[in-house]
């Protein structure tokens, strides 16, 4: 049935079964392929997506529940790549395979949103629903920080003072 | 130049498909025999555009470690080159043309450190002899500065671009007749240079395997039997084919017979494939399935009948000896005191954050598929064998992959896709589910290990006796549950035996990260940590009095399982290296003045594999309800003379060590032959709470480069286990620790 939905303010209409997770209608109807699939389960958090600025897991949100709310992927997270997340993961090259990245900067998006200088712990708090296999939980920190504008702060933990010992 | 001879000659090895592709005892791979290495051009890696933007072919796949950029920094630092001029592009499978394109073993580093700088090098001496030529000059009287060729005499000089067409024309020069950087003049090896495709990655690019779309492309899901090669009987396909937006419904028979040893890649899982119009619309059909399975004999196998007969081989003489020398049971006899232990862990999975799957296109008696396996040239040749095609029929896309850990060494998904493909005649991607990924992971196998040390009254070492009962027939170990006979503290320990015994599986193994050394490192340091505590000694003390033990000479057997302790002889351990980065992680951590709380405590391990050499530490606190919080972690490594991308080699290192904590955590089980965990709730992953600060120092020493993927990862599961020894006092010798009472906090 047709469904008209807002994505990174683009409105479209598809017509897919109501019950289908916004993650495939996403990936595979409306090629945003930036949000991916790890669990089907809200385990991981590799397909975090905002809806209305609130981070969810699109492999848990029924296309139908997505109607009529502003759905924002890490395509439509800035018009040109540069949120200061996105700026930070570059500087400080948070990936190894990468594939969880864009779940991590959606819910940092959504942490950054509600509290601008985030501590440790409300990282860990924020962030502990989205796992990373390669372990780049250290950099993630950091760039959460220095996204944040607080660069003292990532100094004091997670990477080692020796980064470009060489 | 010592460094550079050896390492040439460790090359020759690799790319010859000897050592590095036995690691993992591939028959296909194997099988192509210790061919001659390709002879690599600069031509085939390196393409200039005329405004002077270098493309560099990637040869090896990427799948997190950082190949696509450690590999062409390499050809760009010797070719003499901007990095930010230099654009990296993945090369698709033709080992003919590039070498070896196999991320496997950290092998790419010591396989490619030589070879693929001497490309850049022979590129940049085109570039002098196509400007010598142009201005009329001696080649030997021209230079280069980043991009370009000075003629200093006549005060010309001419960008890469400008020169590019006419150097590419010339006749590549002998690699081996190159001249190399002195390593002092780097500008881009030892210099941070960021993820070739970080920025794809953090704007949502498609880049990975699970991206890809063509024109026309349908979805498939394959349903398989809840045990491990159970055929289909009957199933309502009739019904299944009706649903919405299913196209074909197919019977996979399957090429396995259930057997005691199940070979590496040992043919097609049966199941029923399922192709759609989207992989949800797949996903639902799935679920209206009803399979009556013939399940087999598979179905007999339990992890509980795993556990007692492993009991009764450890009380039984060993089937095999590995190694024996000195009289390990007189030097029990004679010891002052014998300490005995049974260590035990179990069966894990891979679980890679994308899980398996693959492209295929059928056309016109041809194939095409885009893979993210690391081993490319394995799944071509299974792909030709299954499709009854040619594999020059082939074409093969090497697609980025979220995560391996050893996986992606395995083609069976792309064996599936392609068959799917050709089948339905149309382009297909296949994925798999998460519950698909974790019930059909080719896991890396339990173990059990009898023990048996003895001090003498002074405290040292006297003898050691090691029973490893892993999974296999008479002649073959599972994939990954085989042992180096040099496996340490083999050769160090006064006197010694090694033996293994093992218990039919069917089940498919695979390689994961730091094969067997991932479970024997923490064997082997945990128990030498027992033994250290035994002898009421400090456990670097006694560990670096052991390494100081001459060493009792080791030669390959030929049946090395394990392989990554070179079985070329080239390079056992090397004592003083492992010395080396214990003395090193001691000192960072300081170790010699910990401080001594109750329930908190430091563990020190160390281990040598895929010829890198780590050890680290931990600091750990355990609460009232034996929950166990990391609190710090040092890690000190020696990979040799350089380290060629240190902020991604560092975070190679925070992986290793978070990668291991989630192993101490994770166990795959079985009841009636159905694997028991299906998802991340029963198969965890660290999360970032549980993450601690982690620090990486290297040792830098006169060797030639090795690689960072696995040698990271095992010292810290006995690291941790050790400072939950110290902690507490209990011993840890089951994991995971939940099966010893602790959990993470």
């Amino acid at each position: 049935m047709p469904l008209t939905l807002t994505v990174n303010k683009v409105t479209t209409t598809v017509d897919v079964s109501p019950d289908t997770p916004l993650l495939w209608v996403l990936r595979d109807v409306l090629n945003y392929t930036g949000t991916k699939y790890g669990c089907g389960m809200g385990l991981c958090g590799a397909c975090t997506v905002l809806l209305d600025g609130k981070a969810v897991r699109s492999c848990m949100t029924r296309v139908s529940g997505a109607v009529g709310r502003a759905i924002t992927t890490i395509e439509g997270l800035s018009p040109d790549g540069l949120h200061p997340l996105q700026v930070a993961w570059e500087a400080i090259d948070v990936p190894q395979c990468g594939y969880c990245q864009a779940g991590q900067i959606m819910s940092a998006a959504a942490l950054l949103a509600r509290t601008p200088h985030p501590t440790d712990a409300e990282i860990d708090t924020a962030m502990s629903g989205n796992l990373c296999r390669c372990g780049t939980y250290p950099r993630i920190r950091q760039a959460i920080h220095e996204a944040a504008g607080a660069h003292a702060a990532a100094q004091s933990e997670g990477g080692s003072p020796n980064a470009d010992q060489s | 130049m010592q460094i550079n001879r050896r390492s040439f000659l460790q090359m020759g090895a690799l790319a010859g498909g000897g050592l590095a592709l036995n690691l993992y005892q591939s028959p296909q791979a194997a099988a192509q025999g210790p061919g001659k290495p390709p002879d690599l051009t600069p031509q085939a890696f390196i393409q200039i555009a005329p405004d002077g933007i270098v493309t560099i072919m990637a040869r090896a796949s990427e799948t997190g470690q950082g190949m696509r950029n450690m590999l062409p920094m390499l050809i760009a630092e010797e070719l003499d080159v901007e990095w930010k001029d230099v654009r990296v592009q993945q090369a698709d499978l033709n080992e003919k043309k590039y070498g070896l394109q196999f991320s496997g073993g950290s092998a790419n580093t010591p396989a490619g450190w030589e070879p693929m700088r001497r490309v850049g090098a022979a590129g940049r001496e085109l570039l002098i002899t196509a400007a010598a030529q142009t201005w009329n000059v001696p080649a030997t009287e021209c230079t280069t500065q980043p991009g370009r060729v000075i003629h200093a005499g006549s005060g010309r000089s001419a960008g890469y671009g400008e020169l590019a067409a006419k150097a590419a024309a010339l006749p590549a020069p002998a690699l081996e007749s190159v001249k190399l950087k002195d390593p002092k003049d780097y500008r881009i090896i030892g210099h941070s240079q960021a993820g070739v495709d970080t920025h794809s990655i953090v704007t949502g690019k498609p880049v990975f395997g699970i991206d890809l779309k063509l024109p026309g492309m349908l979805y498939a899901s394959i349903e398989k039997a809840p045990v491990f090669a159970g055929k289909v009987k009957t199933a309502n396909l009739d019904v299944v084919k009706a649903l919405p937006g299913v196209r074909h419904v197919l019977v996979i028979e399957g090429g396995i017979t259930p057997a005691a040893f199940t070979p590496w890649e040992p043919g097609m899982e049966p199941g029923i494939a399922i192709v759609a119009d989207t992989w949800w619309q797949a996903q639902q059909a799935r679920k209206q399935l009803k399979v009556d399975w013939d399940l087999g004999p598979a179905a007999a196998q339990t992890s509980d009948g795993f556990r007692k007969r492993a009991g009764e081989l450890l009380q039984a003489p060993p089937a095999k000896t590995l190694r024996k020398y000195g009289d390990v049971d007189a030097a029990l006899k004679s010891s002052a005191k014998v300490v005995e232990a049974t260590y035990e862990y179990p069966f894990i999975a891979h679980a890679t954050m994308e899980p398996q799957g693959c492209t295929a296109h059928w056309k016109d008696g041809k194939l095409e598929m885009w893979t993210t396996s690391t081993l490319p040239v394995d799944g071509r040749g299974l792909v030709a064998k299954t499709l009854g095609i040619q594999e020059s029929d082939i074409t093969t896309h090497m697609v980025r992959g979220g995560g391996s850990f050893g996986r992606r060494l395995q083609n069976d998904y792309a064996v599936e896709a392609a068959w799917i493909a050709k089948r339905i005649d149309a382009p297909v991607k296949l994925l798999w589910s998460r519950e698909d990924d974790v019930t059909h992971d080719p896991f890396r196998p339990g173990g059990t290990v009898g023990l048996k040390a003895g001090l003498d009254a002074q405290g040292k070492l006297t003898g050691w006796r090691h029973h490893l009962v892993t999974f296999g027939d008479e002649k073959n170990n599972a994939p990954g549950g085989g042992i180096g006979s040099d496996t340490y503290p083999s050769g160090f320990a006064p006197a010694y035996a090694l033996y293994t015994s093992a218990q039919p599986l069917m089940l498919r193994c695979g390689a994961m990260r730091a094969p067997g050394d991932n479970a024997y490192c923490w064997v082997s340091q945990s128990f030498l940590d027992e033994m250290a505590h035994e002898a009421g000694r400090d456990p670097l003390e006694f560990q670096l009095e052991l390494l100081s033990n001459k060493q009792a000479p080791w030669k390959s057997s030929g049946k090395d399982e394990v392989g990554d302790h070179e079985p070329t002889g080239a390079s056992v351990l090397i004592p003083e290296r492992f010395k080396g980065v214990l003395e090193l992680v001691a000192e960072k951590s300081g170790w010699a003045n910990r401080p001594k709380v109750a329930g908190r405590g430091m563990g020190i391990a160390a281990w040598f594999c895929h010829l890198g050499y780590f050890a680290e530490v931990a600091d750990v606190s355990v609460d009232a309800s034996n929950k166990v919080t990391v609190h710090h972690v040092w890690a000190a490594g020696d990979v040799g003379s350089q380290i060629i991308n240190p902020q991604a080699a560092e975070s190679m290192g925070f992986g290793g060590v978070i990668d291991g904590m989630s192993e101490m955590g994770q166990e795959i089980t079985l009841v009636e032959g159905k694997i028991q965990q299906t998802n991340f709730h029963q198969h965890a992953i660290l999360r970032m709470r549980q993450t601690p600060p982690i620090e990486v120092y290297w040792r830098k020493t006169d060797y030639a480069p090795t690689g960072l993927g696995e040698p990271t990862l095992p010292p810290i599961l006995p690291a941790v286990s050790n400072a939950i020894f110290a902690a507490t006092g209990k011993r840890i010798r089951t994991l995971p620790l939940q099966r010893s009472g602790f959990s993470w906090a």
